[in-house]
């Protein structure tokens, strides 16, 4: 199960609405599981079909995880026009076996988490945090 | 003479657990190589067909290789190899 803030969903939610056609994507790091620092990242590929972080802006960003222990324990992309579960091409990438890998549809408006090791998808349930009062 | 490479989650299984391990090499193919020796399998989880895979990305220090010289990058004591799966998909 991913246990996730509001906050950080609406702020997947407004990048993706943001670079919609284009797929958009980023990292949630935390520690112990728990995302919590949201850090947006530039689609490489600029594309509606793929994703690809940059790989100067990746090395700098998991290093930064690293100097602080943290992990990516979410790794976020959007889908611009089919729902929110991982294509092909999502699988065969997948390299974060303990990530939570979310898709958010901006044509669905689906927000779904996975976990994909091995070439396996398992879908996971979302228990959104909301903010108190 | 010693380069230390740091190795991914998803590549742990063939450092047993060990997040950084040392190797030698004057270049990065002997580099791997060296690797392969003591880390078997790890060589074409990198490497294919004589090429960086597409979606693994090395780092020397702080430069991607593919910027530098690829597998023929020469590296030297001191230096820190960083391996990372580029994060992709459709």
């Amino acid at each position: 199960m991913l246990t996730i803030s509001r906050e950080l969903v609406d702020q997947i939610v407004a990048h993706a609405r943001e670079d919609h056609p284009d797929e958009a994507c980023g990292v949630i790091a935390g520690r112990d599981g728990v995302p919590e620092r949201f850090v947006r990242m530039e689609n490489a590929e600029r594309s509606p079909t793929f994703y690809r972080f940059d790989s100067m802006e990746q090395f700098r960003v998991w290093r930064d995880m690293d100097d602080r222990d943290e992990e990516p324990v979410v790794i976020y992309h959007s889908h611009t026009a089919t729902e929110a579960y991982p294509s092909r091409t999502d699988v065969s990438y997948a390299s974060e076996p303990y990530a939570h890998y979310v898709l958010y549809s901006t044509e669905f408006d689906q927000f779904r988490s996975f976990r994909i090791v091995d070439g396996v998808i398992e879908e996971e349930e979302v228990k959104i945090l909301e903010p108190e009062g | 003479m010693a380069i230390e490479v740091r190795i991914p989650t998803i590549l742990r299984t063939y450092t047993d657990g060990a997040k950084a391990v040392d190797a030698s090499g004057a270049t990065l193919e002997e580099l791997i190589g060296d690797l392969e020796s003591r880390h078997p399998g790890l060589q074409a989880r990198l490497v294919d067909a004589g090429k960086l895979r597409r979606f693994v990305n090395v780092y020397l220090n702080d430069e991607d290789v593919r910027f530098l010289g690829g597998l023929g990058t020469p590296v030297s004591d001191g230096d820190t190899v960083t391996v990372l799966p580029a994060v992709a998909g459709g």
